[in-house]
């Protein structure tokens, strides 16, 4: 858990209690309890963490969540099944897509249309899906290097990104929120034009990853500070719930579009990368393996998709859509891991309980807290972006 | 899948078992055998990963719905163990041991519903609501657009509508009230 | 002690608690480490301490009379064309800063750049929805930054609630808890929106109506008042620099 530079001294550090809690007595002057954030430009979101010091070797830390929670499940509860969907996509910003497509696939399964979504929109949901993570990449893979204080790659990669989002506002009218899978369909067909102006920006992006490449995994300062830093062991995959990129740098290789798929992943040629380290090189260089992926799936997709073609299927009237008493659990993979929502009705036009399950509120909570003990403060933020911690979908 | 259903379902008393998809079946089980179902699946059935644990309220039925929702890395399927536990003294049987992030939805369903889980670590904490002194805001009974009046300010001037009432005034302002009723509507 | 052991042990627990589940415990909203208690210096001498009161200033603040003239509109010019910004991403309008801070939209070239601590900082974005355990935070940061200061409201949901009206969690209208200067309609708004709420934040403090800290020290208690009502664990000091 630390890096070659750091190697704790355990024997002086505090011992346990019979209970096996540590005993820290913050009056002893030895330790020092220090917040990072909310108010902190290095903390990912909204959150903080409450940290027990010993020197500058963490001894002790807890997650605090809540700051960005705005009670969506209750809200949802309130509110028709067309009316909560423009309200449960903000549930997480950073990929708002992914819960646009959770809440049309439950609320399809359940009002028994799953097989009326026309082949057209299928492709052009797997496209937002996959503009989707694209997006999140570019700001993900140059961010870990950000925490070095490389910062030159996170300049490139959110222009590119506004690149990206600039084809979502061509396909959707919107740059962030874009509320374009809908239930039954999505809302429009791709514009005149777009998949050149897509093909430019995918070229644009080519072009990045190979520097991008050669700034990070190339740069010694990353390769000292991230190999051997913050290591997820394959034992913790199954113990903490641990998914997407994070289990896939750790050797297991667990991705919904393979295990479980859905839209149109399954006439698509891809494989998921891998790492066995399980370290924050390991996990940045799955990602980066991943935007090239994601590049070339896009391509695939635009290549395979139809031309023309029905994007709605036959809906009932969203204003008297009632839906039978039912649960399900939907899932999908998202940029940070597997992604689902547990959507229950109970005959009403008002579901009766949505809980999203993210991978951060696993990631962020359960598996920093363990990971941070023992490790250098300098460190606690390059892991925090290398777990890919998103608060809003721990708190809702 | 059928086959599991038949084995577990003898050995620990499975109600009203129901398959949803080809991988994901949902089924109550008595609330004193519920973890010890949990822990069997994981170690015999091989569904070794935990992916959800949620709580429904279902009031007029007086008893909130635990779900323990376990996933199968091998067979890539999904099972959803729930038990009805009394809405009136809500305690249930940790599970905090078994997995490492358990502690954590516990934490949660004790402040958002209400369910005390002895045992599990720093589970009176607050979790995302700091200072909450209301009845658990999860509850179905906590009429939140009541609170948000009281204590917040509302800004004059903003309007809520109906989206079936406006629809009807603005798109068809002369037809009555008592029109045909839409096909859907059942 | 094996897991299956565990599960007896936990079912003891749940067997105890069923049967006295009518007592509960009062809820304390003072965290422990700002409980007025003895500390023992290194020196070995015993002191008293009250953390909320000791370790902060209760004063109010109070109002600075504008320079007069000349001098006034200089020092205007100079903070309009400096506007630094506190970086605290409240909500989730904070993911449209970066494209806003990169050279796409590039908001350097005005003079608008993001500081680390609010204690170099003379504006402040709130992007989008509070929650009411955010509100006691950024309540502690506008007040540590110097005066004066200035904010810049973001998202229809600091302007009355937006989508997030009826929340328990958030609060509707950001103006009755924090005076604000400029508010930016959208949900959420582009960084355009934003560039054009900076030039429009810069002509009020050009023209002198850039006043929000004097407003919060003028309506000091009424401001007090609301924060109170909605803060329940009201643990801190009532104003801190």
């Amino acid at each position: 858990m630390s890096n070659k530079f750091f190697q704790p001294d355990r024997s002086k550090y505090p011992s346990t209690k019979g209970d096996g809690t540590l005993d820290v007595d913050l009056s002893s002057h030895k330790y020092t309890k220090i917040w990072l954030g909310p108010n902190h430009p290095g903390v990912t979101g909204n959150m903080a963490v409450e940290m027990t010091l010993g020197g500058d070797e963490i001894v002790e830390a807890k997650t605090h969540v809540g700051y960005l929670h705005r009670g969506f499940e209750k809200l949802i509860e309130r509110r028709l099944f067309v009316q909560g969907f423009p309200t449960s996509i903000r549930m997480c910003v950073a990929e708002p897509d992914t819960n646009e497509y959770l809440i049309a696939r439950s609320t399809e399964e359940l009002s028994g249309l799953t097989g009326q979504v026309p082949e057209m929109a299928e492709w052009l949901r797997t496209l937002a899906l996959e503009m989707a993570r694209l997006q999140g990449l570019l700001r993900g893979v140059p961010g870990q290097a950000g925490t070095y204080s490389l910062g030159i790659g996170v300049q490139w990669g959110v222009y590119l990104r506004d690149l990206i989002l600039d084809r979502f506002e061509e396909l959707t009218g919107a740059r962030v929120y874009h509320m374009y899978i809908i239930p039954g369909g999505v809302r429009g067909l791709l514009p005149s034009g777009f998949k050149k102006r897509m093909e430019d920006n995918l070229t644009d992006i080519d072009d990045f990853i190979v520097r991008i490449r050669k700034l990070i995994f190339h740069n010694s300062v990353f390769k000292a500070r991230a190999v051997g830093s913050a290591v997820i062991p394959k034992e913790w995959i199954n113990k903490f719930g641990i998914v997407g990129t994070n289990a896939r740098a750790s050797g297991v290789k667990r991705d919904v579009r393979k295990d479980n798929p859905y839209l149109k992943y399954s006439e698509l040629d891809f494989d998921p990368p891998t790492a066995t380290d399980g370290d924050i090189y390991s996990r940045t260089w799955v990602r980066w393996q991943e935007l090239v992926q994601t590049v070339d799936l896009i391509r695939q997709i635009m290549a395979k998709m139809p031309e023309k073609g029905d994007i709605k299927g036959d809906m009932p009237n969203v204003l008297h859509w009632k839906i039978p008493k039912g649960e399900t659990y939907v899932k999908l993979e998202s940029g940070r891991g597997e992604y689902g929502m547990y959507y229950v009705t109970d005959g009403s036009s008002k579901p009766r309980r949505v809980n999203l399950r993210g991978p951060s509120y696993t990631h962020a909570i359960a598996v920093l807290e363990k990971m941070l003990i023992n490790t250098n403060i300098a460190d606690v933020h390059a892991t925090m972006v290398s777990l890919q911690t998103c608060p809003p979908e721990i708190e809702r | 899948m059928k086959s599991l259903i038949e084995r577990v379902g003898t050995k620990y008393n499975l109600k009203e078992v129901v398959q949803q998809r080809d991988n994901l079946v949902f089924a109550y089980v008595d609330k004193e055998l519920a973890i010890d179902m949990v822990t069997y699946m994981r170690d015999y059935e091989g569904y070794a990963h935990f992916t959800l644990m949620s709580c429904v309220d279902w009031i007029e039925d007086g008893y909130f719905q635990l779900l323990y929702l376990l996933n199968n890395p091998e067979t890539k399927t999904e099972f959803g163990i729930k038990v009805a536990i009394d809405r009136e003294n809500a305690v249930m049987q940790s599970a905090h041991h078994l997995w490492e992030q358990i502690w954590t939805y516990q934490r949660e369903l004790k402040e958002a519903f209400g369910i005390d889980f002895p045992g599990s670590p720093r589970v009176d904490e607050d979790f995302v609501v700091e200072g909450w002194d209301e009845m658990p805001h999860m509850r179905r009974d906590f009429d939140t657009n009541k609170y948000a009046e009281e204590t917040y300010f509302m800004r004059e001037g903003r309007k809520t509508h109906d989206p079936a009432t406006y629809m009807r005034e603005k798109l068809y302002p002369n037809q009555p009230v008592t029109a045909k009723k839409n096909k859907d509507e059942q | 002690m094996s897991e299956l052991d565990m599960n007896d042990k936990m079912n003891e627990l749940l067997k105890k608690a069923e049967a006295n589940a009518s007592t509960k415990e009062e809820k304390s909203f003072v965290r422990p480490e700002d409980e007025e208690r003895e500390v023992i210096a290194p020196d070995g001498s015993i002191i008293k301490v009250n953390p909320i009161y000791d370790y902060f200033s209760g004063e109010k603040p109070t109002v600075e009379e504008p320079s007069k003239g000349v001098v006034e509109k200089f020092l205007n010019w100079a903070r309009a064309e400096s506007i630094w910004v506190l970086g605290f991403g409240t909500g989730c309008g904070s993911i449209e800063i970066p494209p806003l801070m990169t050279p796409r939209f590039d908001a350097f070239r005005f003079g608008v750049q993001m500081r680390p601590t609010p204690r170099q900082s003379n504006a402040f974005i709130i992007s989008g929805y509070l929650s009411v355990k955010t509100l006691k935070r950024v309540i502690r940061s506008y007040e540590q930054m110097p005066s004066p200061k200035y904010i810049i409201a973001l998202g229809s949901c600091t302007i009355n609630g937006g989508m997030y009206y009826d929340s328990y969690s958030t609060i509707n209208r950001l103006d009755k808890y924090l005076p604000v200067d400029v508010y930016i309609a959208g949900c959420m708004p582009r960084p355009e929106a934003l560039l054009a709420g900076f030039m429009k934040l810069k002509e009020i403090i050009k023209s002198g109506n850039g006043e929000g800290a004097n407003i919060y020290a003028e309506n000091f208690d009424e401001y007090k008042a609301n924060q109170k009502k909605v803060i329940k664990d009201w643990n801190m000091p009532d104003y801190n620099w």
